[in-house]
């Protein structure tokens, strides 16, 4: 990331796909603290790796896994209960603007 | 616009790839322990983790991950190591807000199927991901747009899927018709999923696009998502097709998109609006380590597969050509019975026809008997111990039992899951009518109707089904129909 800079443009799209409703001095705003984050992480890519072996995750394990076999569920009612609405044993959820993905 | 699908894509050919989504067969889902099971009460199998709630993490589901194997095997996919990625979006079907999938490290890589007409068709990928929720949407006509609210039941989030990518290779709607009932075929043949489309356990999206016949470049394709039978995949692509070419030879071009296939007018219609195509963000999941399947485990799923579905029509096909058989088979009847091997074998009942034909029971009555009457209960058939099934029809081949009397017991069989026919038969008072009574009470009714008898000895053939009614009613039910019209022509040819 060093070097590279972040768009008005891009914080616009990234604010778009968060469904963030942002005003133009936000915008401005944000654009220049996501830049300040993204450099502050990007201290890292300063690091001499070429001695060190690409991993995918920080855990050095992998497959684990566990049986198939049924275990607890919550209860309905109590699961419900937390919900803003619910209506016949279903999360009642506000009309839905965006696509199925 | 207007669309005329029958000579509407003169001169073009589609391009077809299909993304088929199935329903692994686990007893739980692919992240958690609760039960994977179609139809319960709504939100009855639910718990932190497929709700989301914080602090809960996910766990992989081994027999997930051994059925996605089988798979891959099954359609010659490269199996490998691979991990997990978050594909987020805003939709109120994940609680998460996110769905974990594959994505650039799919289990499958690559791999085929070949169609039964001969064509191969490439396989992309078969990755493993977790289904969404249902969505039901209230108020208006009931669908999304003009919908007041939205329930959402949460028993199928993260029930394991797989995702079958084929390649661009299918050139007609008959075509991808073949590949989604060979694949599905295969699916239930591996054991990896019921792969029903009719309960959403088997999902299909299109990829198409259409381009002057001979030319070998792409055009640019529309998706169409979720079809649920093959009759709507058909319907659908020959709409598509039609649309698709017509906008080209108007000097149009076709814009890449999203269509939603309606079922009442046959027409597809562009489902997303302007906004930006979806950005899903994708990114590796932090909860889940990398799968590395060893090659010890993919060799012993390779050696438990059982035979797949094309060896397995062939292997019952050559019972036919080797007894023999085709005594009045024409290619017209040659092409029914290939259908009817191929629907056994796509249902998993094939077990069941050769248990009879391995019992002494002729190809063909053991072919009609079980494509006639066990397929019409599929569930049920499925149930039953071809062993116990194959004597029922040895019975019945023997003379046992009348063809009516047959369906009778096997209707008792398929109610009960289990049983023996011959003490069913006894049950149901179908004991053995000896030749000796049938010739008896064949001769009972000849004489008591001398006129219809020298009509039928005069040459009225067609009598014969007469007297078969009268010696039924007198044995009620119980005489073999065809032992009555051997009795009745050697009483003619004597007298």
């Amino acid at each position: 990331m060093t070097g590279e800079r972040i768009t008005i443009e891009q914080a616009a799209h990234v604010a778009r796909l968060a469904r963030l409703d942002v005003t133009g001095d936000e915008l401005a705003l944000y654009t220049m603290q996501l830049e300040a984050v993204l450099e502050y992480a990007g201290q890292v890519a300063a690091v001499d790796t070429s001695s060190v072996q690409p991993t995918a995750h920080a855990t050095p394990a992998e497959n684990v896994m566990r049986k198939d076999e049924p275990g607890e569920c919550l209860e309905r009612d109590d699961v419900l209960r937390e919900a803003p609405e619910s209506m016949d044993g279903m999360f009642l959820v506000p009309r839905i603007l965006g696509e199925a993905p | 616009m207007a669309v005329d699908a029958s000579g509407g894509s003169v001169g073009y050919e589609p391009v077809i790839g299909l993304e088929v989504h199935c329903e692994l067969a686990t007893a739980t889902k692919l992240f958690c322990s609760c039960p994977n099971s179609f139809g319960d009460e709504p939100n009855t199998n639910v718990c932190p983790v497929c709700l989301a709630l914080p602090g809960s993490l996910p766990v992989l589901n081994e027999r997930a991950v051994d059925l996605a194997i089988r798979v891959g095997l099954a359609l010659h996919s490269d199996v490998r190591q691979c991990t997990f990625h978050r594909k987020n979006y805003f939709y109120p079907d994940m609680p998460k807000d996110y769905q974990i999938s594959q994505y650039d490290e799919p289990l499958n890589a690559g791999g085929w199927l070949d169609l039964p007409s001969g064509t191969r068709v490439g396989v992309t990928r078969a990755h493993l991901e977790e289904d969404t929720g249902k969505t039901v949407h209230m108020g208006g006509t009931g669908r999304i747009h003009d919908a007041t609210f939205s329930l959402v039941d949460y028993n199928r989030a993260g029930v394991p899927l797989l995702e079958i990518v084929s390649e661009p290779d299918i050139r007609s709607p008959q075509e991808a018709r073949e590949y989604v009932a060979e694949l599905r075929a295969i699916l239930v043949a591996a054991g990896a999923s019921k792969a029903r489309m009719e309960e959403g356990s088997m999902r299909v999206d299109v990829n198409i696009s259409v381009r002057p016949a001979g030319s070998a470049s792409l055009a640019t394709r529309c998706e169409i998502k979720n079809l649920n039978s093959l009759r709507s995949l058909v319907r659908a692509l020959e709409y598509e097709i039609a649309r698709q070419a017509e906008v080209y030879r108007s000097g149009g071009s076709v814009v890449q998109e999203t269509r939603h296939f309606d079922e009442d007018t046959g027409r597809t219609a562009s489902l997303r609006s302007k906004e930006e195509a979806h950005d899903y963000r994708y990114f590796e999941e932090p909860d889940l380590l990398r799968l590395v399947p060893g090659q010890e485990r993919v060799d012993a799923i390779a050696a438990g597969l059982p035979a797949m579905p094309a060896q397995r029509r062939s292997e019952i096909a050559a019972l036919f050509s080797s007894a023999g058989a085709g005594t009045g088979g024409g290619a017209g009847a040659g092409g029914a019975r290939e259908d009817q091997i191929a629907g056994l074998v796509e249902n998993g009942l094939d077990g069941l026809l050769l248990a009879a034909v391995n019992g002494g029971v002729s190809p063909e009555k053991a072919l009609a008997r079980t494509a006639n009457e066990a397929a019409s209960r599929i569930d049920e058939a499925l149930a039953l111990d071809p062993e116990s099934y194959g004597r029922l029809l040895v019975m019945e081949e023997a003379g046992k039992l009348t063809a009516t009397q047959v369906k009778a017991v096997l209707s008792e069989m398929l109610d009960e899951g289990r049983g023996d026919p011959a003490a069913i038969a006894k049950r149901l008072g179908f004991e053995t009518m000896g030749a000796g009574s049938i010739n008896a009470s064949v001769e009972e009714v000849v004489a008591s109707n001398a006129a219809e008898w020298d009509r039928y000895c005069s040459g009225e053939d067609k009598l014969a089904q007469f007297f078969i009614g009268q010696v039924m009613k007198a044995t009620r039910g119980k005489a073999d129909g065809k032992a009555v019209v051997a009795e009745l022509q050697r009483l003619r040819s004597t007298r």
